[in-house]
């Protein structure tokens, strides 16, 4: 099971969740996933060496997707 | 082609950080901090040769130059500001997010600390809430930076530290680009400016960032 999750004032939210089988639950993590870039949220998606790659596309075969604020120098 | 920071890449003007320009970096911080030294020191010195009675002026003196450099690190500890204990369900959420992040490793030093530590090409970093500390390799120099969220006014402490954490793991280089500076010295002086309960955190940091130098 994969997740799309937000960081946001409860904590996190989970967005969506889907599976390689189930082509409707991608479909509404994709629709979530643009509408989150479209609100100027950055996607990063944690890879399995524990490094984390920044994404424009959802990657499917990604177990976990965090939409993130942009940071800037304090 | 190694991923970029889109922070990073929204501000084109700014010099790419990188391992030579961290070490420039940390040259110049040296060459200003024996600056205040000589500064300070040599007319304490000189004052105390012309006039041995003249001590408590160059006492003085000399304790400016002292609370100069004091300062600097102090700002540097003070930047980072580690995450504090869970006050409600959110942050114990967040908490928990970051405890996942982190990994089995490093997730007891964050409850003991309230720093993140994460290994990098650059050297070991230690990410709080609105800052980040590096431990350059070998372990005798740190840098620290502030960095935050931009628009962190809702967010548990943890997903600020989260945010940040993603976005080192996204692109280490990139996110020493968009950070600002505040220090960079000596370990040591910065361990003497941080909390108490965040030292172990250093002290750790300061551990990888030896292994890895050894490791080549």
């Amino acid at each position: 099971m994969s997740r799309l999750i937000r960081l946001d004032r409860t904590g996190h939210t989970e967005l969506a969740s889907w599976t390689a089988e189930d082509v409707d639950s991608q479909g509404a993590a994709i629709e979530a996933f643009r509408r989150e870039l479209d609100e100027g949220m950055l996607a990063s998606a944690t890879l399995p060496n524990g490094s984390a790659e920044v994404v424009r596309e959802l990657p499917l075969d990604a177990e976990l997707v965090v939409m993130r604020r942009p940071i800037a120098g304090g | 082609m190694e991923a970029v920071l889109a922070e990073a890449a929204a501000m084109p003007w700014r010099r790419r950080a990188n391992q030579r320009s961290l070490a420039r970096e940390g040259r110049i911080w040296t060459l200003w901090s024996v600056g205040i030294v000589v500064t300070f020191g040599l007319p304490a010195a000189l004052l105390i040769w012309i006039e041995p009675l003249a001590f408590p002026v160059s006492a003085i003196f000399l304790g400016h130059g002292v609370a100069v450099l004091h300062l600097q690190a102090r700002r540097g500890a003070r930047g980072v500001k580690p995450i504090g204990p869970a006050q409600n369900p959110p942050d114990r959420t967040a908490l928990g997010f970051l405890g996942d992040l982190v990994g089995h490793d490093s997730r007891e030093l964050l409850s003991e600390t309230g720093l993140a530590l994460q290994r990098g090409k650059l050297g070991a970093w230690l990410v709080g809430q609105e800052g980040a500390i590096l431990v350059r390799p070998g372990g005798h120099r740190v840098h620290c930076f502030c960095v935050r969220v931009g628009e962190a006014g809702d967010l548990a402490a943890g997903d600020r530290v989260a945010h940040l954490l993603l976005a080192l793991r996204e692109d280490e280089e990139g996110f020493a680009t968009v950070a600002n500076r505040n220090f960079s010295g000596a370990t040591w002086r910065l361990k003497r400016q941080l909390a108490q309960p965040s030292r172990p955190a250093l002290l750790r940091a300061r551990e990888l960032a030896r292994q890895a130098q050894a490791a080549g």
